[in-house]
């Protein structure tokens, strides 16, 4: 039974670790706590659904367009909201109420194209792979595997690849970054496009794992996403990583029977924001974030 | 009858306003004048409402003091919140407060036996028996209703709302030119210059806290009253995100905007229902209701766009940065 649930919270620690790497570059980058981050996940989840199940094009396919079309997404709504508040010198206050406004619109949308319906992918829901007496079912196996490939890519394109190297220059400082000669608006771009590519990836898995989601489930991981990020150090793309997987298992782990007989399961959102707010108070900068300056 | 120009869909407009005015009342203080950035004010009105509601039915006090109790719960709740965040850098604190407003409501949604669950107030004596928690308020609004001569109860409720709501304005209004306010605001400017001239910073952000707590708790009261029965699901961050909008759309900083940006997204809401042309009358009227969300999303992008110190704000005093 404990191992099921370190299972299980790996599984959900590594779909929120996805959703928080996207978070944490758009922050790093850009300084911006995209509010709006759910509701783009929904929108990659949504498309995939209309592609899998209503075009009856194989998931894998399905998410890879799915994914193609959110980034286009994010570089639209870099070109037409967040350049243009950019240039207006918007700060940190301004740029997260106008992501509050766009993630109203965007979660509108989606309800008013797709309804309000729950939606499934096609995926067979009674097939289950056993790893050591875990059971794990196609839409987290799918998850656990995919979400490993992806950590590992990410953390070779920021360590590896010029493009990493070039963002992680950008968020440490953007102004010695432009002087050194990178083009920053096209690192702005790029950063864009794996957010968005993150992000519809994190949303299909998420409702692969669910086996069941409406438009409102983007914004429901949300708070657990900034969560993690916060856990992991605002900024700090590694950290997010952490902050997921360890929000997963905390998550999980606390209903487990022999922890004090367990935390009732409908409290494990609460649990993600407890454990937020006790880390919080003993590490104000995050496990891995950098300790504040004065 | 076209509700348009219906008066009592009007005067349910305005008490809606009323009850909004007394929740951006609280944003004001906290971030038009302190500088915090509270995004979990929802959870302060669910506080007052359902404290009121509960020790009305289950612990059988009057009606009036379990309001005062509800928003002296919603006051304490802003102080205990406070206390170990008020420390944590602005954007920390910030999403701290989305999830204490997340926590409340699901604690309200799950604990059945406190809150009558997901269900709402109308289970909260039980399976089967009678809740209710506004005799008191009802018989005081037809009280009301006879003693001013006015045609219903309805325009009763409007006039005590916005009474309540007016008087907490002006008190905000008066409280402006006291030391107090120009420490608050003092700390939103600079809050180590504040502390450096021998100000208890974090105290002042915890009484502000608490103060524009309570104010959402008094909200929460008046809603409660106004609906006569409530759900954890009224109290979702989209209505935090209203007050926000209310105290941007009339002018930050400034008190006398607050009622007059509650009346502006009172009848941007409730005027968009009204929509009956192209493109707005290829939907039908849950698609309208999305649409309604959209405009309002849309009006708070534009808003930070092309006028970041709101429509009545001043330049000089604060810009949303």
């Amino acid at each position: 039974m404990f191992l099921q649930l370190v299972g299980n919270g790996l599984v959900t620690g590594s779909v929120i670790a996805i959703a928080a790497v996207g978070v944490s570059l758009v922050y790093g980058i850009l300084g911006l706590v995209n509010f709006a981050f759910g509701d783009v996940m929904a929108f990659g989840g949504f498309v995939a659904f209309l592609f899998n199940v209503t075009l009856g094009l194989p998931i894998a396919a399905a998410t890879a367009i799915a994914m193609l079309m959110t980034a286009l997404l994010c570089v639209v709504l870099e070109g037409v909201l967040w350049r243009p508040l950019r240039l207006r010198r918007a700060g940190f206050m301004s740029l997260f109420l106008a992501s509050i406004g766009l993630a109203l619109v965007l979660r509108q949308a989606i309800f008013l194209v797709a309804g309000p319906q729950t939606r499934a992918f096609d995926v067979d829901p009674y097939r289950v792979y056993v790893v050591a007496s875990v059971r794990f079912s196609t839409g987290q196996t799918a998850a656990l595997v995919v979400a490993t490939a992806t950590i590992v890519l990410v953390g070779l394109v920021l360590g590896l690849t010029s493009v990493g190297r070039t963002m992680r220059a950008v968020a440490d400082s953007r102004t010695l970054a432009a002087v050194a000669g990178i083009d920053t608006e096209r690192v702005v771009v790029l950063t864009w496009v794996l957010a968005g590519l993150l992000a519809a990836l994190a949303g299909v898995l998420a409702g692969l794992v669910q086996s069941s989601f409406d438009p409102n489930f983007g914004f429901s991981l949300l708070l657990p996403t900034f969560a993690a990020v916060v856990l992991g150090g605002i900024g700090s793309a590694y950290g997010a990583l952490a902050g997921g997987i360890a929000l997963g298992l905390a998550m999980e782990v606390s209903t487990w029977s022999g922890f004090f007989g367990g935390v009732d399961s409908v409290y494990k959102p609460v649990v993600a924001f407890a454990v937020l707010i006790v880390a919080l108070l003993l590490r104000p900068q995050g496990l891995l974030g950098k300790a504040r300056l004065a | 009858m076209n509700a348009i120009a219906s008066g009592e869909f009007w005067v349910f407009v305005g008490v809606i306003a009323g009850i909004y005015t007394l929740l951006g009342l609280g944003i004001q203080l906290e971030f038009g004048f302190a500088g915090l950035l509270n995004f979990g004010h929802v959870a302060f009105m669910a506080i007052g409402a359902y404290t009121m509601a509960i020790l009305t039915v289950k612990a059988g006090l009057s009606m009036w003091l379990s309001a005062g109790l509800g928003v002296l719960a919603a006051a304490a709740a802003g102080i205990v919140l406070g206390l170990p965040t008020l420390r944590l850098r602005a954007d920390y604190f910030a999403i701290v407060t989305i999830a204490f407003g997340e926590i409340v409501r699901y604690v309200a949604t799950n604990e059945d036996g406190l809150t009558g669950g997901s269900q709402g107030t109308i289970n909260l004596a039980g399976p089967g028996q009678a809740s209710e928690y506004n005799g008191s308020w009802e018989r005081f609004q037809t009280w009301l209703q006879h003693a001013l001569h006015v045609g219903s109860s309805d325009v009763a409720m409007l006039l005590v709302v916005w009474a309540a709501a007016l008087a907490l304005t002006a008190l905000l209004a008066a409280s402006a030119r006291t030391p107090w306010s120009r420490v608050l605001k003092s700390i939103r400017e600079d809050e180590d210059v504040a502390a450096s001239l021998g100000k208890n910073v974090f105290a002042y952000k915890l009484q502000a806290l608490a103060l524009g707590s309570a104010a959402a708790g008094l909200a929460g009261c008046f809603f409660a009253w106004q609906f006569s029965f409530f759900s954890p699901g009224d109290f979702a961050p989209l209505l935090t995100f209203f007050a926000w909008m209310i105290v941007i759309l009339g002018g930050l900083g400034r008190p006398w905007s607050v009622p007059v940006g509650a009346l502006m997204l009172g009848v941007i809401y409730a005027g968009t229902r009204f929509f009956d042309f192209p493109p707005f009358s290829y939907f039908d009227s849950a698609e309208r209701a999305y649409l309604r969300l959209i405009v309002i999303g849309v009006v708070i992008i534009g808003l930070v766009l092309f006028r970041p110190q709101g429509v009545l704000g001043r330049r000089e005093e604060l810009v949303l940065e």
